[in-house]
């Protein structure tokens, strides 16, 4: 019986702590701005929810130290409440209430991964709370109407279709034939979309349509039909196992292709991983360092990806520049809002309109970034030393594409 | 429906060959899964993650500049201890229990393995690059990964290594009859926790070997395990228990099935087509033991 009272007691201690420290949290403490993320640091997405901490925390600091936040002729400076979502949807939904409800969060930043960022943003919405979120691309996001998400990167249906409109190009304003492998999630299926839309737009054909499975680590029988179809582009999307499957493939089975256009090499470390066998590989990208947009705080990609390196000791992904850029446009929003009112955040959000070393962002009606193209590059290799070089839109190219991909025998 | 095979039969050529090479290697993981499954009654859903982790050993080898192909030798001898180790700490508390405990134990072991590669090595997916070039054939319109041939290969070897093993060898003859009857066994002086403790270590060498040549010939993850588990799970309940020509025969026709299925009913049905499969063998099994009536209930 006493050690039942003892334990009873105990708990009641602990709940109440839990609550007065619950309750000592909210939208804006003191000269504190407190923003919430449901973010992937364990589980499978822990990589990516790693980078996109980092990309965040990079600019928290960055804005702080820079002065802040100016709201109301005050200095505000910004702080962020993390909860690890597991890589788990229904976590992460969990998660975006016990930030709102418990802890009074009004502002929050985005997971990593559409698939998350789907699970939060009904939460999102519900509660009125507006969510700038960087690694949220699924097409999907941005068709349910939602008036409190706004995403700073572009859409995932237009990672691929520059790749169908460069090769016509490079194949003389005439229609190609495409083959594609798109892995069967959310994302993938996005850009499958974009494709399709891209090869009606210029009349060309498709002849291979694959669905990869989620599990995917065998792509040898698309690979051997491509051999026998000989098409003009291949695209492949499914995550980095995708990218990496692929060129390994493509490699082994000596699969001659013109352009081979992929997402997520950098996640890859495809040139890293594969070394010369990852030339030639056109890739999606959100963001690179030499594109030449600037802003007051990072000034341009070049200087973030040397800042970055000096905090984190790798050079950045996308998904941490984006992350960091998420941070820009809440600082701006509060500005022009000048007041924490949830519903001027929004509006002022809705109309944001700026550039950030990352790319220039303005919001369409549905919360895409409407005003920053993806970039292709593509891997070149000088001798053993691989890199990736910027090739389309031709405004940021840093080099001329190598069209068509020399065959495997004259490798 | 693709009927592209139809019209460029050299496709049949590359996509038998594909099958086969894929389902060897299959079938060394089932070979594991049916060995501990008919002498422990355990069926193992952390087999998928025990070739991960058999993975990442080569993978790590090739990282600080060994090739990653002696994995096949370094990985068993490590996963050997790993499942002893993992045997003394849960496995003997559910070995004798029924066999939903097993498998309610066996998954959270798969769970606890899957966070801690995680946790250790990061949810990067990773490879190993063997380097080891390309047969090609028919005038260069079929080719064949070396990689995949040395699958085949030393899949075949430990395979047979295993069979010879298990006929000669003392320790084989005592986990044959632990097999056949336990408590026999026990009666006539076979230590039959050693057995169990050495068919578990054994069962995880053998996925180390092919967790090294999955590196080597696809992609590890942490969370990659389930299809291996799931693949020869199936591969065994189609052989059917303690039939061990059999688990060859399924594993390579399951490799051949799926490559098929990928070409005529499209990629995203290569799974669901197994499934089916799987499901048909099932009934048909049951048909024919529900005309057999030798006991009745």
């Amino acid at each position: 019986m006493k050690l039942h009272r003892i334990i009873l007691s105990f708990v009641s201690a602990l709940a109440i702590l839990l609550s007065s420290s619950a309750t000592s949290f909210a939208k804006v403490v003191g000269d504190k701005i407190v923003l919430g993320s449901a973010i992937s640091l364990t589980g499978k997405y822990s990589s990516n929810g790693v980078h996109t901490q980092n990309g965040y925390n990079m600019a928290v600091d960055r804005i702080n130290s820079m002065g802040g936040v100016k709201v109301g002729g005050k200095t505000y400076k910004f702080e962020i409440i993390y909860y690890d979502d597991e890589s788990n949807p229904k976590r992460a939904a969990q998660l975006a209430e016990r930030l709102i409800k418990q802890d009074g969060v009004e502002y929050m930043l985005g997971p990593y991964s559409s698939g998350l960022t789907k699970a939060i943003a009904p939460v999102t919405e519900k509660y009125g709370v507006p969510m700038v979120e960087a690694n949220g691309a699924s097409r999907s996001l941005f068709t349910k109407g939602y008036k409190y998400l706004f995403a700073v990167l572009a859409p995932a249906n237009l990672y691929l279709d520059v790749a169908i409109d460069l090769a016509v190009e490079k194949n003389g304003g005439k229609p190609v034939s495409v083959a594609m492998a798109f892995e069967q999630d959310a994302f993938s299926q996005d850009v499958r979309l974009g494709v399709l839309e891209a090869i009606k737009r210029t009349g060309s054909k498709k002849v291979i349509d694959d669905k990869l499975p989620k599990e995917l680590n065998d792509m040898a029988a698309t690979l051997a039909k491509v051999k026998a179809v000989k098409p003009d582009v291949l695209v492949v999307s499914g995550h980095t196992k995708g990218a990496l499957t692929a060129v390994r493939q493509i490699a082994e089975m000596k699969v001659d292709v013109p352009m081979l256009a992929m997402t997520h090499c950098d996640a890859a470390k495809l040139s890293k991983q594969h070394g010369k066998n990852s030339q030639y590989a056109l890739c999606a990208s959100q963001w690179h360092k030499t594109l030449t947009y600037k802003d007051d705080f990072f000034k341009d990609g070049m200087t973030y990806d040397a800042d970055f390196k000096k905090l984190f000791d790798y050079a950045p992904p996308y998904q941490a520049a984006e992350s960091s850029a998420a941070l820009l446009v809440f600082k701006d929003a509060f500005e022009r809002a000048n007041s924490f009112d949830k519903v001027k955040v929004r509006d002022a959000l809705a109309a944001t309109d700026m550039q950030t070393f990352y790319g220039n962002i303005k919001f369409a009606a549905g919360g895409q970034n409407v005003d920053k193209p993806m970039v292709l590059f593509q891997v070149m290799c000088d001798g053993d030393k691989c890199e990736n070089k910027v090739v389309a839109p031709t405004k940021w190219a840093s080099a001329e594409l190598i069209h068509p991909i020399p065959s495997w025998s004259k490798r | 429906m693709d009927l592209l095979i139809f019209q460029v039969p050299i496709l049949m050529v590359q996509a038998s060959l594909d099958g086969i090479l894929l389902g060897i290697l299959f079938a060394l993981i089932a070979y594991g899964m049916a060995l501990q499954w008919g002498v422990m009654n355990i069926i193992n859903i952390a087999q998928g993650d025990l070739v991960i982790l058999g993975g990442y050993i080569a993978y790590f080898m090739y990282l600080s500049g060994i090739h990653p192909a002696l994995g096949v030798i370094v990985a068993p001898v490590i996963m050997y201890f790993v499942g002893v180790g993992l045997y003394k700490l849960v496995i003997n508390k559910v070995v004798d229990r029924d066999l939903f405990i097993s498998i309610l134990a066996t998954f959270g072991i798969s769970i606890l393995f899957m966070q801690l590669m995680n946790f250790a090595f990061g949810a990067d997916v990773v490879l190993a690059n063997s380097e080891f070039g390309t047969t090609m054939l028919f005038n260069n319109s079929v080719t064949l990964p070396n990689s995949k041939l040395f699958s085949a290969i030393i899949s075949i070897i430990f395979a047979i290594g295993l069979v010879v093993y298990m006929k000669k060898s003392k320790l084989g003859r005592a986990i044959r009859a632990t097999a056949q009857n336990a408590r026999a066994a026990k009666i006539l002086g076979v230590d039959t926790e050693k057995v169990y403790a050495a068919t578990f270590g054994i069962n995880a060498a053998l996925c180390g070997v092919a967790g090294a040549l999955v590196a080597i010939t696809f992609t590890i993850h942490p969370y990659m395990g389930l299809p291996y588990t799931i693949r020869s799970f199936m591969i065994v309940i189609i052989a059917g228990l303690g039939n061990l020509p059999g688990v060859a025969v399924s594993g390579m026709g399951l490799g051949v099935f799926e490559e098929f299925a990928d070409y005529i009913l499209g990629t995203e049905f290569r799974i669901g087509s197994v499934f089916l499969l799987l499901v048909l063998i099932l009934v048909y099994r049951r048909f024919k033991l529900s005309k057999k009536r030798e006991y009745l209930k």
